[in-house]
């Protein structure tokens, strides 16, 4: 009880605090706030950079594309390597192999559970999730391949291709799901897509330019200038980043619906 | 007190809100006893951070931070403006610098106009941001599977009361 007291006292004086600071903020939708405009006196704004000469640089639409895997590269790449990292972790911390040593087998090993055993129960969502999901895969490219030119891109592609896989798990059960998207394939899917979102980097190197400076691939895309190779790479590293997203994010699932055994998930 | 609200709520809603919310994920964190619920609050916590940052980025009266695609500065010029555009429009976008328009610097003639287009870094930001949040709640479910696993519980306290009696095993 003394900790609820402490707690609420010590939230109310940092709230307090923090909306006192809020007065010297500037308001909601102000296009000339520093965040958006830069302050006045000091650098440029960043952002106006990014929104009046990305197309030009990059020839993306899509400013937030554009900033994600081109500008901030070198960031992108490694919040995709903390995602692989984040799965590796889980797979760490959670999977066990032995059947036996399964610490608490509460539940019968599937017993009624697929779709083709018929039960009743499940056959109106098994359908529905059947002929829902390749609608949702096939959105979940377009969202990958399309983001350079609409909202989207790899982050959210791969969200929702991992998604698809994690409805088959609900909807069927979990063995249904990894025969079709099995342990090994997700963990090799996020391990080439770090690869290719690295390979292009270094790709850059070897043709002897920086790091993730996608500009002289021109020599491998056979584009007219860097512009178009910058935007085609960006596809390129998006895509690798749509693989790590889909794999890690079936394998988070697949692990703590299962408890690291993979079998008999829920 | 119409005027202290215009002032002190309506132009400054997002940070109450980022405030708030922040501010109960912060004391779920501290005064809950139950790791899940303590995530929870993490959960509440960090969509506050996100709120925050993805408000900070809205212009009055600006569009999604998606440019027209043949014309980038389509947003960005005036009715008139573009109606004159009109002849230009069968070109490739490639004709647009080049000199020529009889508004002199063409360059600036068709530069967008930052303040018709969303701030598109703090969309760039939150975006990883939310997905790595994601998986990093994976692996703190990981954890508490774990625990739970090891002491059959996830109160704090008596996870605490396991600790000190030394009642660890593996």
């Amino acid at each position: 009880m003394i900790t609820k007291v402490l707690a609420t006292f010590a939230v109310v004086i940092t709230g307090a605090l923090l909306l006192y600071g809020v007065s010297d903020f500037p308001a909601f939708g102000d296009p000339h706030s520093p965040a958006n405009a830069g302050v006045e006196g000091g650098a440029p704004s960043i952002s106006n950079y990014y929104i009046t000469k990305s197309y030009e640089d990059t020839k993306v639409p899509n400013l937030v594309t554009s900033v994600l895997a081109d500008y901030r590269g070198y960031d992108t790449m490694f919040e995709t390597v903390v995602i692989f990292a984040a799965g590796m972790a889980i797979f760490a911390i959670l999977r066990v192999f032995s059947d036996e040593d399964d610490i608490e087998p509460n539940e019968t090993h599937s017993e009624g559970n697929t779709f083709t055993d018929g039960d009743h129960s499940r056959i109106i969502v098994g359908t529905t999730v059947r002929l829902v999901v390749p609608v949702i895969q096939l959105f979940a490219l377009y969202v990958v391949a399309h983001g350079h030119h609409s909202p989207g891109g790899g982050f959210q592609g791969g969200v929702i291709l991992g998604a698809s896989f994690i409805i088959i798990a609900l909807a069927m059960d979990l063995d249904a799901a990894l025969a079709r998207f099995s342990e090994k394939s997700y963990f090799r899917l996020a391990s080439v897509g770090i690869l290719i979102y690295a390979g292009f980097g270094v790709l850059c190197q070897v043709l002897g330019s920086d790091f993730l400076d996608y500009g002289i691939l021109q020599k491998i895309f056979l584009t007219d200038g860097p512009e178009m190779a910058r935007s085609h790479s960006m596809l390129g590293v998006e895509v690798g980043v749509a693989f790590t997203v889909t794999g890690i994010m079936f394998a988070i699932y697949a692990n703590l619906s299962s408890r690291g055994t993979l079998k008999s998930a829920l | 007190m119409a005027e202290f609200f215009q002032t002190t709520i309506h132009d400054y809603f997002n940070y109450w809100v980022y405030v708030i919310l922040m501010m109960i994920g912060l004391w779920a964190v501290i005064a809950k006893n139950n790791l899940i619920k303590k995530l929870i609050g993490l959960s509440i916590f960090q969509t506050a951070i996100i709120l925050f940052y993805v408000s900070i980025g809205v212009k009055d009266g600006a569009s999604i931070p998606i440019l027209h695609h043949h014309d980038p500065a389509a947003h960005a010029v005036s009715h008139e403006e573009s109606h004159h555009k009109e002849g230009h429009k069968g070109d490739d976008s490639a004709a647009h610098k080049e000199p020529g328009d009889d508004k002199g610097d063409n360059a600036e003639a068709h530069a967008v106009n930052p303040d018709l287009i969303a701030n598109p870094l703090p969309h760039v930001l939150m975006l990883t941001a939310i997905v790595v949040g994601v998986a990093t709640l994976g692996v703190a479910l990981a954890l508490s599977q774990r625990i739970f696993k090891e002491f059959g519980t996830l109160e704090e306290s008596e996870l605490l009361e396991q600790l000190k009696g030394g009642n660890v095993d593996g």
